[in-house]
């Protein structure tokens, strides 16, 4: 990422949205009209926006593309149809990577309706501060010693100053507050709305009665202070959003279901029973759960095992529902009805364990729930007590009041939200995205990770690793084939003999063997060994974590490619920097024993389990839960979702399926592991800030209460105090984005290092 | 004294106007990228800009 100019990054492969995938996640604006939320997590400069905007408004199709530097995401407006032809979404990405380089993912967010709330608390928030400002203004004169009649003018327009604002800005805690104690409950926001609401109520009768004490400036600057606190909030919160539907989306519609008489008619898939026989395309999936009757493919079982590497299905293997076919067509007895099928299970997985995940109260929720009764208590003791002592039942209403403002949780309700924002920014700095602020919370008590291993620990995209061993003409000859075929690997093999491919006349796709082409002089076949040779040949491949390909002429291998998944950049030193903080890790994958094992060795990992189905992984996360321990799960594939929903804590790479995004509460941009224990870093380091805020917070209850009680708080004294404390608890907040500056710095320079290093060894 | 009457007015309008301009300029979107804007200055300006 050394610069953004146009040209000067050499594009490798990588992996791109579906067109599939655009369409169902853009947004429809009008007739024809689509809009595309991309995410581009490098963008960083000037350049960065030009090249972008510009190679985006080439295209005919995009009628409006735009750059946002702050949240490094491109949105752009496009036309559906353009003459003809339709447009097909994936160019507009490819748009973006081709003049940059720069890896770009597919953005939704369901914020919309969030988004307007947070703009009304903003507005919220400027108005309470314009009324703060001036009611100071005008009480500093007050207490300065204005004489009797200015005091009472300035008090009246202060009374109609704060009155707008405290409806304006109020009206957000009146009606938690209402809404807690309709059913019988009580909240932080119900002492916040009975102390803006009384203090205003007695300084107006105290105005009316020429009284000296005001309450105008406290009232409103602590609406303030609580408004910010609650923007804040806001922006952490826990935005509503669902895997589920994502899931849902995968599972076919239809299918053709083949009559005895061998008549086709087309059926939704709650309509196809048990027994009967259904016919798959090539690229469709699998509407239920069956056995493979007729035909022969390559099945995507990604949703199965998580792995990129297709499994070829011949007669009387089972397949799963959701499966994809990739390379032929099949027949297909069903075995199970849609609702009894695979996919329906892990739908149903999912739906138990986003249920779970609601349970987690969140540290401010549990501090207001002790905070808030012992305010009402301090309060109407206060009030008893002065009234029953003292005898003046109006002085012991203005005591109560005074201990109602000082104990108001100003300090409190910023502590949390205030340090959670600022961990989120320096996490989005560093290519980590958080989707909510409590999973910050349960992110700083985890003690074990679960790691997926296919697009988690490695890249999850096959790379040529002998190529320095294979000649450039076989290269060609391969490449010629393998751009006949969509199983993954020859992707990359036509990918890597891009310059010069050798044309044939003719080629076939053997599904679940591989390739054959003819050209004049000889029969060129790529695939498995086997079938590439001709002989009986053991698959050796079985147990290494290898994959080859053979290339063979008339029979005779000529060639051989090997192909090995990548490890992630800094993935050892990332499970390193996690056992140095006495966190365990493990691997759960859907892969075979052989590389699962031969991966976690590598990296030193003790504990690891292959062959894990979808609901195994979950079943996992959930028996370690039980027994006590907090499992942060990071996973990408279809498969894992149900785990990251299961799991304390999950974290997502960008490149996940987007179910893997949506059901993960944190997902990380770059390709570095190094996000994982960085995350967990400045998460403990949030955690930290919030007790010491929260120390701080009741430390100032403690001296000023006694003050509040004893009858000596004058609105003076509760103007300094409420602001000092919250400016303190902010300042505090703000040491972490300090604190991060520099180490950050030598984080990505040792990176660097690190990386060249790793390249070397391997 | 008597100048007070004119005076908090006056305070009171001017705080207003910043409060105004400030709705106007959050409705008008423009803190919505704000890192952005800053490069942005400094490009040349082409016609078919929005």
């Amino acid at each position: 990422m050394s610069c953004c100019a146009p040209g000067t990054e050499v594009t490798t492969t990588r992996l791109l949205p579906s067109s599939e995938e655009l369409i169902l996640s853009s947004r429809l604006l009008g007739p024809g009209l689509r809009q595309t939320e991309l995410s581009v997590p490098q963008v960083h400069c000037g350049t960065c926006i030009t090249a972008i905007e510009t190679s985006l408004r080439a295209l005919p199709a995009v009628e409006r593309a735009r750059v946002n530097l702050s949240t490094k995401r491109v949105s752009i407006i496009w036309k559906e149809i353009l003459g003809s032809e339709t447009t097909d979404p994936v160019s507009l990405v490819k748009a973006i990577t081709d003049t940059t380089g720069y890896d770009t993912h597919l953005f939704s967010d369901g914020e919309d309706s969030g988004h307007k709330l947070q703009r009304e608390l903003i507005r919220a928030v400027a108005l309470s501060g314009f009324a703060a400002a001036n009611i100071m203004l005008l009480s500093v004169s007050v207490w300065s010693g204005a004489d009797a009649s200015t005091r009472d003018m300035f008090h009246w327009i202060s009374a109609m100053i704060a009155a707008p604002a405290l409806i304006y800005g109020g009206r957000f805690f009146y009606r938690s507050a209402w809404h807690a104690l309709r059913r019988g409950r009580t909240n932080m926001d119900v002492p916040i709305a009975l102390a803006i609401t009384l203090s205003y109520a007695v300084s107006v009768w105290e105005t009316i009665h020429h009284g000296q004490h005001a309450w105008f400036d406290a009232t409103v600057s602590l609406l303030f202070f609580l408004l910010i606190g609650r923007t804040l909030d806001h922006v952490m919160r826990d935005r509503a959003r669902s895997a589920i539907s994502g899931l849902a989306r995968l599972s076919p519609r239809g299918a053709t279901v083949i009559g005895k008489d061998g008549s086709r008619d087309y059926r939704t898939v709650e309509d196809i029973a048990p027994g009967e026989r259904v016919a798959i395309a090539m690229g469709e999936r699998i509407p239920v759960d069956g056995v493979v009757e007729s035909g022969a493919s390559d099945m995507d079982v990604s949703i199965v095992n998580g792995e990129s590497a297709p499994r070829a299905v011949k007669t009387g293997d089972a397949l799963q529902a959701g499966m994809l076919s990739l390379t032929g067509s099949l027949v297909l007895v069903a075995t199970a009805s849609a609702r009894d099928s695979f996919l329906s299970e892990i739908i149903a997985l999912m739906e138990a364990a986003e249920g779970g995940r609601a349970r987690y109260r969140r540290i401010a929720d549990r501090a207001a729930q002790i905070y808030s009764p012992a305010v009402h208590l301090l309060a109407l003791l206060a009030f008893l007590g002065w009234g029953f002592l003292g005898g003046d039942w109006k002085q012991a209403m203005l005591i109560a009041i005074a201990v109602l403002i000082i104990t108001c949780p100003c300090a409190l309700g910023l502590a949390v939200p205030v340090v959670q924002v600022v961990a989120a920014g320096r996490l989005f700095k560093n290519g980590i995205m958080v989707k909510d602020g409590s999973a910050m919370e349960r992110l700083a008590e985890i003690d074990t990770v679960a790691f997926d291993k296919t697009g988690t620990i490695t890249l999850g995209k096959p790379r040529l690793v002998n190529l320095g061993s294979v000649k450039s003409d076989h290269l060609a000859i391969a490449g010629g084939l393998a751009a006949h075929s969509r199983h993954p690997l020859s992707k990359t093999l036509s990918d890597m003999a891009s310059e010069s491919v050798q044309a044939f006349d003719e080629v076939v796709e053997i599904p679940g063997q591989g390739l054959e082409g003819r050209t004049v002089e000889a029969v060129y076949r790529l695939g498995n060994r086997r079938f590439a040779c001709g002989n009986n040949r053991a698959d050796t491949t079985a147990a290494s974590s290898m994959l080859e390909v053979i290339l063979s002429c008339d029979g005779r291998e000529v060639a051989c490619f090997l192909f090995e998944d990548e490890l992630r950049p800094d993935a050892r030193t990332s499970i390193e920097a996690l056992a140095a903080q006495g966190i365990s890790s493990g691997i759960l994958s859907g892969d075979r024993e052989g590389p699962v094992s031969s991966l976690a060795s590598r990296l030193g990992i003790a504990r690891w389990a292959a062959e894990l189905t979808p609901k195994a992984k979950a079943d996992f996360c959930i028996s370690l839960a039980e027994q006590g321990r907090k499992v942060l799960m990071v996973g990408d594939g279809l498969n894992d979702a149900p785990a990251l929903a299961a799991a304390h804590v999950s974290i997502a790479p960008a490149s996940a399926a987007d179910i893997g995004r949506q059901a993960a509460d944190f997902v990380f941009m770059h390709e570095s592991l190094e996000a994982v224990p960085l995350a967990i870093n400045v998460s403990r380091q949030a955690g930290k800030l919030i007790r010491q805020n929260f120390a701080l917070a009741i430390g100032y209850n403690v001296i000023a209460v006694p003050i509040a009680l004893t009858g000596y708080a004058t609105p003076l004294i509760a103007a300094i105090a409420m602001s000092t404390s919250s400016i303190i608890v902010i300042a505090n907040a703000l040491r972490l984005n300090r604190a991060g500056r520099p180490t950050r710095h030598v984080t990505m320079k040792e990176r660097r290092e690190r990386q060249t290093g790793e390249a070397r060894l391997a | 004294m008597n100048m007070l009457i004119f005076l908090i007015p006056i305070a009171l309008f001017l705080g207003a106007l910043g409060l105004f301009a400030f709705l106007w300029s959050l409705k008008s979107g423009q803190y919505e990228d704000l890192d952005g804007a800053a490069w942005r200055i400094l490009e040349e300006d082409s016609r078919d800009q929005i």
